[in-house]
């Protein structure tokens, strides 16, 4: 019995050495170790021996049985692994053709510079309010402080809808109507569309977009508008910018000055976008003149405050470059799709 | 503003190099637009004399003259017929280099030879308005005293800076030399100095000759008059065209340019008649009747009673601050002057100027506003320069009404107040010296300055214009950068504003791109999109004064301004378009008191290329379900003329039709010229708005298995699936998880005028796992219902 065990694995194991697939090895496992396996069957004529023996071939068969069961485990191992590399290798494709189009749309390039001047006021406590594009007379203009006769009411500078009513030429109006409906503390910026009768040229279009902000409050100072627009340039265009005030006039601020940046570009050194000067114009700014507050109920005697206004488009083509307002309007996606 | 650097110096002392200046005075608020460095591209030209002229020999239209310029004689041979024996004129001699890199060699023409060029005045770089009359067609004549041989362009001052300035217009008083020097001395601290004036009178008094009424007295303030005698008109010397023509003015004759030269120097216009032309010597300045009067540039002008006028008590003798008429234009001949030095109203004068479109530079300095106190002084500067060029002969007596004098006006501004509003810590010592730098007169009342207003700053009214003025010239740059302190603010967007970025994030992730396009549109456009002949879009808010056609009405739909662009992308040849668009239409205010119109945010998509009707309405569908909105439906819309009428759908939110979409009716697609089959969608974006629900909670994971069932059924074509989905979902009860529809068929196997749907349905429940008898009784009650309701059949396989 000893020597048929024996016998048993050493066919088993050169059994086992011939197969090639999982299949083949699962016929060796049961023709071997099966219920009608010749194992078993061995194993089936152990009653027969005596109590001597059965301990001593029980621990042959035993030691037969795990010397088949390892080789087959170990046959396994090498056939999934050989299975394993030959699918890999079918499985080669070209990595170099295209991945599968998946296209994003792109907010409009005007949107997404409005969108970073706003997260950067609006982290400075900036609200954002808004009002109507066709605006009264009387808030576009009146109510700002601009003389009956300013050239900018004429009907050359301004689309009129009736005597009284008009598109409004700037986003000013709705610092009035916030001004008019709110307490100080005040602190919005006041983001928009704006029109003004030009010929749409390379840089006019009659439908452009503004940005406006306004700060009232007690104590409010002319330093104060200088430092809230520095940190607005640093962030804007980098930590290295610097800004300057050019005294001008508006009549709904004074005092007043235009600001300009230092390059983004050369950084100050001169370029074709600064045209040699080092500085960008910027936007203009002002404390807000106190007729203004007086005809929004506001004390100019126990409040103050500052106002700037920029121009969107013009910021936009400067950033990338863009040479033609129009295009902003014409919305080619050839266009739109670089933003 | 043009201000050559030598004629400034004339009042102030400059010793900064002029960009140095340029940048003081910028930042000062006098902004430099440009520093014109003349006569940088001329050299080689010196003063020559003409001493002898012969005819060419060989050539008729030509001839030689002798020139002597100093060291030397040269012979130049020209074409010139403006030039005679004794002449003074710029020669470009060998080597030269003239304007538009003009360079002069010697050379022989016609034979005899040429050893330079006789220079006109634009061959030395002035530019074609500004030629002296006398010298149009010809060689510059010089008229002055000059040293033979010198550089023409150093011995007539014309190699030199001038500044051009932005005159801002609340500062009329800088339009003139005085009113920068003015400025320069404040930002440089050197003094000003004004001219001194004197002049000869003869005796005589205007009085008894000429007689002036203000009949107009809104229109004209103030009106002076100086009578000169003895008058010759002629060229001016060169010294004076020299500065006119740097300043930008064309020298006429010594009298007008006498007037202008006042007026540069000191911001008053000035207007010389000819009183021999006056016969009733009577001036009445008063509103004109409806009349065409003539002005001296030969035009008619049609005049109104919004318009004053001087009269000579008959008829119209001059347009009060604009023009002068022809009749009575100084001319050479002219012996006596009425010499005019007026104040007119800068309303009605700008209006005067706007309704004759016809700006000169008297009208746009009068429109501004002119110092009135400055009129007499201006007149006898111009009787001085008069004397200066011997002319002509100031009468004694001067004429000046002046009915209401204007004060200096008492004004007290704090010194607190200042520093507040500027966060400074100036002294008033401090404020005063900046103050009396501008000529404005300051004196210290405790811890406040008491200013007298000058009359001729009417832009300084309340103490905040001080404080401009104040900060202006302290230096913006010197003012400390600081922080709003005071009151805790928090900063954002509100949520209608958030959620307008979520809607434009969804739609990129979903591959559109945002458009932006104007407000206005034209009329037209509402009827190229075949709106409905009733619909309350034909109802636009109109603009009175708009560019064009194009651009005429406020747009009632964005549907128009999306396909201009679907059009022009498929003009240009983009093959696949994905838009949108969110944007405000306007909607006339039904009430009366408000004049404003409804301004109504809407959303338009619009799509063609790789899209149908089913990806649109699954983006649109996804953008609901994104907002938080999921109690949506669709309707068929069959009657919208915009759209496709079988493939078109109202969105529907709580019984409120929020949107439509659909194909765009071929005959629209035509009419933008798009390319294939296009898309669109309106959303009327703020009644969407209102549905929107950003709240979100956790709903736990389900446990147990889900069964999965699939049926086919055969019903009639023109069944709508949602009837069929209506008869599922109502009788599925509640371990129906989801349902998805995903076969239509028609054709083979399936009879005529009927269509195959398919659907899974899968069934879960939330606490146990569901027994095939559940699931069944579920399946066979939609499948039971389905053929009574619709008279489905369910397909075998």
């Amino acid at each position: 019995m000893q020597e048929e065990l024996k016998n048993i694995e050493i066919c088993a194991i050169a059994d086992i050495k011939n197969t090639n697939t999982s299949e083949e090895i699962d016929k060796v496992r049961v023709k071997y170790l099966g219920k009608k396996g010749e194992l078993t069957k061995v194993l089936r004529g152990m009653g027969k021996l005596s109590s001597e023996q059965r301990p001593v071939i029980g621990k042959i068969a035993n030691n037969v049985r795990e010397n088949i069961e390892q080789s087959i485990v170990s046959r396994i191992n090498k056939i999934k692994q050989e299975e394993l590399n030959s699918r890999l290798s079918s499985e080669v494709i070209d990595v170099t053709m295209p991945g599968q189009k998946i296209t994003l749309g792109k907010k409009h390039p005007i949107t997404q510079s409005m969108d970073d001047l706003i997260g950067i006021f609006t982290k400075m406590g900036f609200k954002v309010a808004e009002g109507p594009e066709v605006e009264s007379v009387y808030y576009n203009f009146d109510a700002l402080n601009a003389a009956k006769n300013h050239p900018s009411r004429d009907m050359s500078d301004t689309f009129y809808i009736d005597e009284n009513t008009i598109l409004r030429t700037q986003t000013s109006p709705v610092q009035v109507r916030t001004m008019e409906k709110t307490k100080p503390p005040i602190r919005i910026i006041s983001p928009g569309r704006c029109f003004r009768n030009d010929t749409p040229d390379a840089t006019h279009t009659p439908m452009f977009h503004q940005l406006e902000g306004l700060v009232v409050d007690k104590g409010i100072t002319l330093g104060d508008l200088k430092g809230t627009l520095e940190v607005f340039a640093k962030y804007f265009f980098g930590s290295q910018t610097k800004i300057k005030f050019r005294p001008h006039y508006f009549p709904f601020t004074e005092p007043s000055a235009e600001v300009d940046a230092t390059c983004f570009k050369c950084t100050g050194k001169g370029c074709s976008l600064c045209k040699g000067s080092g500085w960008i114009e910027l936007l203009g700014a002002g404390m807000v003149h106190p007729n203004v507050l007086r005809n929004c109920n506001i004390d100019p005697e126990i409040y103050s405050g500052f106002a700037f206004g920029m121009g969107i488009d013009r910021l936009t083509m400067m950033k990338y470059g863009i040479d033609d307002i129009r295009l902003f309007f014409e919305n080619d996606m050839r266009f739109l799709n670089q933003f | 503003m043009l201000a050559p650097l030598s004629w400034l110096k004339e009042y102030v002392r400059i010793e900064l190099d002029t960009n140095t200046l340029g940048n003081k005075m910028t930042m000062t608020g006098s902004k430099v637009e440009e520093i014109k460095l003349l006569g940088k591209d001329i050299s080689g030209v010196v003063v020559g004399k003409i001493e002898d002229i012969k005819a060419h020999p060989n050539a008729d239209k030509l001839i030689i003259t002798i020139i002597n310029i100093g060291d030397r004689k040269l012979q130049i041979v020209t074409g010139a017929t403006n030039v005679a024996v004794g002449d003074l004129i710029p020669v470009a001699i060998h080597g030269s280099k003239l304007a538009n890199d003009l360079k002069i060699k010697k050379g022989k023409l016609r034979g005899e030879v040429s050893e330079g060029m006789l220079c006109s005045p634009e061959e030395l770089g002035i530019s074609k308005n500004l030629i002296p009359e006398d010298c149009k067609d010809g060689i510059w004549i010089l008229d002055g005293q000059f040293t033979l041989g010198k550089d023409f362009m150093d011995e007539l001052l014309f190699r030199e800076d001038v500044i051009e300035f932005e005159i801002t217009s609340n500062r009329p008083d800088c339009l003139s030399m005085i009113g920068i020097a003015r400025e320069i001395s404040a930002s440089t601290g050197e003094i000003l100095s004004y001219p001194e004036i004197n002049f000869k009178k003869i005796k005589g008094t205007a009085l008894d000759k000429v007689e002036v009424v203000i009949e107009d007295d809104e229109g004209c303030k103030r009106y002076v008059v100086r009578v000169i005698k003895n008058v010759v008109v002629k060229s001016s010397p060169t010294w004076l065209q020299q500065k006119l023509i740097k300043a930008g003015i064309r020298p006429i004759n010594n009298i007008v340019d006498i007037t202008n030269y006042v007026m540069l120097e000191y911001g008053q216009p000035l207007h010389a008649f000819d009183l021999d032309t006056i016969k009733s010597n009577k001036i009445v300045i008063k509103r004109a009747a409806d009349e065409i009067f003539r002005t001296l540039d030969g035009s008619d002008r049609g005049l109104n009673n919004t318009m004053t006028v001087i009269s000579d008590g008959n008829e119209t003798i001059a347009i009060a601050g604009v023009m002068g008429g022809a009749k009575t234009e100084v001319k050479s001949g002219t012996t006596t002057l009425l010499l005019e030095s007026a104040n007119f109203d800068k309303d009605m004068i700008r209006l005067t100027s706007k309704a004759l479109q016809l700006r000169t530079e008297a009208s746009s300095r009068f429109e501004k506003g002119v110092d009135i106190n400055i009129a007499k002084l201006a007149a006898d500067r111009a009787c001085q320069l008069i004397e200066l060029l011997e002319c002509g002969e100031a009468v004694e007596d001067v004429i000046d009404v002046y009915p209401v004098r204007k004060e200096k006006r008492k004004l007290t501004i704090r010194t607190k107040k200042i520093n507040e509003l500027l966060g400074t810590d100036l002294k008033p010592e401090e404020i005063i010296n900046i103050l009396e730098s501008l000529e404005i007169c300051a004196n210290r009342s405790g811890d406040n300055i008491d200013v007298l207003i000058p009359t001729n700053r009417d832009d300084l009214v309340e103490e905040v214009d001080f404080i401009e003025e104040i900060a202006r010239i302290y230096g913006f740059e010197r003012i400390k950068s600081t922080m709003p302190k005071g009151s805790v603010v928090i900063g954002g967007r509100t949520y209608s504003q958030n959620i307008r970025g979520l809607v434009k994030e969804i739609l990129n992730s979903c591959g559109f791109n945002e458009i932006l396009t104007y407000s206005f549109v034209s009329p037209k456009s509402i009827d190229r999109i075949h709106t409905n002949e009733n619909s309350i879009k034909k109802n636009c808010v109109k603009l009175l004064n708009p560019l064009g056609e194009e651009t005429s009405v406020m747009r009632t739909t964005l549907i128009p301004n999306m396909l201009e662009v679907l059009g022009r992308n498929s003009n240009r040849m983009v093959t696949n378009v994905h838009a949108f668009e969110l944007g405000s239409i306007f909607i006339p205010s039904t009430q009366t008191e408000i004049s404003l119109p409804n301004e109504i945010e809407n959303l338009a998509i619009g799509m063609y290329g790789s899209a149908d009707f089913y990806t649109l309405k699954g983006v649109i569908e996804e953008m609901l379900n994104q907002l938080g909105i999921s109690e949506y439906q669709f309707d068929v819309e069959k009657y919208h003329s915009t759209y496709h009428p079988g493939r078109c759908a109202n969105i529907i939110i709580a019984n409120q039709v929020i949107g439509t979409f659909g194909q765009l009716h071929p005959t629209v697609t035509e009419n933008y010229s798009i390319n294939g089959n296009c898309f669109i969608a309106e959303i009327n974006y703020e009644a969407l708005l209102q549905y929107v629900s950003t709240s979100k909670r956790y709903v736990a994971l389900p446990k147990y298995p889900t069964t999965a069932r699939d049926f086919a059924i055969v019903v009639d074509e023109n069944v709508y699936v949602r009837d069929i989905e209506k008869v599922i979902v109502k009788n599925a009860g509640e371990i129906l998880e989801e349902f998805e529809l995903f076969d239509v068929y028609t054709g083979n196997q399936i009879e005529g005028g009927h269509k195959s749907v398919a659907y899974t349905l899968t069934y879960r429940h939330a606490d146990r796992t569901l027994t095939d008898e559940e699931v069944n009784l579920a399946q066979g009650k939609i499948v039971d219902e389905l053929q009574k309701k619709l008279n489905a059949k369910l397909r075998e396989n």
